[in-house]
């Protein structure tokens, strides 16, 4: 018998799914509701550059979308485990979501650190 | 006024006799102060003697009764038959178990799971009965009260996904008791539980579906007792990988 390693990765979910059902909606509200229909004044574009620019704002959008990603690798491998009923191809399954929740938070720390 | 009735559609398994499983059709007395089991001991007195299941306290109480009706577990003393008109109401044993006869499930399985969680006060050491009692507050009691509720009736069981679709999952009741004794102020036992429960069949195979607090007849909300748990599988988890000296 061996303890299991679902902690790493419920860890990461649980953090990616408090995180994103906090923030997202309110980033949704302002970016997508809020600006376009004149509610609230749209910032120009240097300022919103110089906003995302600071330390601090990269560093909260990293944490969000990686988060994010993970908690979708690790939920949408159990919808495909349970069901879609593929839980024979285990590896691949958790090679695509993980992986493709790895990759994503390895292109956003590039993307981020080149603004 | 004729009496009026409702068909209920019954799962028959009677295995000397045959192979698969069929469904027997009873007329019975429609009555507004009936529940399901009524019905069941109706048909079984006065229709057919053969017909088989269990029950014992008919008031929610010894966790016996539980079937699925019409596709849901419950308890069917605690079903009025009144709610199912105008009927067919079908009747079958509780899901994701193997059938001994008819509506009799079999129990070994949850059994020797309950028996690994260690259901039961453990302490390092018995104080002498010369030292008194163990003493608790209100809010101590408050802390595992909840979980205490357990009757054991399995319904959790049959209306939770993964226990179908995985076997060894340990399952709802039995976690929800672990954390019974875990929480309780006297009990010492937690680590020994965290070994059981932490293992791949433990709590982690829980995708937190939530099925078996909405079908638990005694809002014990074994969910929550499994998401509790996980977090606290999770610190320690962590701890030992971070610190692994501190152990
Ligand atoms: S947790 Fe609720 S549904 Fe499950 S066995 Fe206990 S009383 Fe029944
Ligand atoms: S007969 Fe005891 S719980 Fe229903």
């Amino acid at each position: 018998m061996k303890v299991s390693n679902e902690p790493l990765w419920w860890a990461f979910f649980g953090a990616g799914g408090a995180l994103s059902a906090l923030c997202v909606p309110a980033l949704l509200f302002l970016v997508a509701l809020a600006m376009p229909l004149g509610w609230i004044e749209t910032p120009s574009y240097e300022a919103a550059r110089a906003l995302v620019h600071h330390p601090l704002a990269r560093l909260f959008l990293f944490a969000l979308i990686s988060l994010s990603l993970l908690h979708w690798g690790h939920r949408f491998r159990y919808t495909l485990y349970d069901g879609l009923q593929l839980k024979h191809l285990e590896s691949l399954i958790v090679l695509f979501c993980y992986g493709g929740a790895i990759l994503g938070s390895v292109f956003t720390a590039f993307v981020l650190w080149q603004l | 006024m004729t009496q009026e009735t409702i068909a209920l559609e019954v799962f028959r398994y009677r295995p000397e006799q045959e192979r698969e499983p069929t469904f027997q059709t009873y007329e019975v007395p429609l009555r507004k102060d009936w529940v399901v089991l009524d019905a069941l001991n109706y048909i079984k007195d006065e229709i057919d003697g053969t017909l088989t299941f269990r029950w014992s306290c008919r008031m929610g109480v010894c966790g016996s009764c539980g079937m699925m009706i019409n596709g849901t577990p419950v308890l069917t003393c605690a079903a009025f038959l009144e709610t199912y008109r105008p009927g067919p109401v079908r009747i079958e044993p509780l899901a994701n178990f193997p059938v001994v006869r008819d509506l009799v499930i079999l129990m070994s399985d949850f059994m020797e799971k309950l028996g690994r969680v260690k259901p039961w006060i453990i302490t390092d050491k018995e104080k002498p009965v010369a030292e008194g009692e163990y003493l608790q507050t209100p809010t101590q009691l408050a802390d595992f009260k909840q979980y205490s509720m357990c009757i054991n009736c399995l319904l959790c069981y049959s209306a939770c996904p993964v226990s179908g679709l995985e076997p060894d999952f340990i399952g709802p009741a039995a976690i929800a008791l672990a954390q019974r004794y875990n929480l309780d102020s006297r009990d010492e036992g937690s680590a020994q539980r965290m070994e059981v429960l932490s293992q791949d069949d433990g709590i982690w195979q829980c995708t937190l579906v939530g099925e078996c607090s909405a079908v638990c007849p005694k809002a014990v909300d074994p969910a929550g007792a499994i998401q509790r748990y996980k977090v606290a599988s999770t610190n320690d988890w962590w701890r030992s990988k971070l610190m692994p000296w501190g152990k």
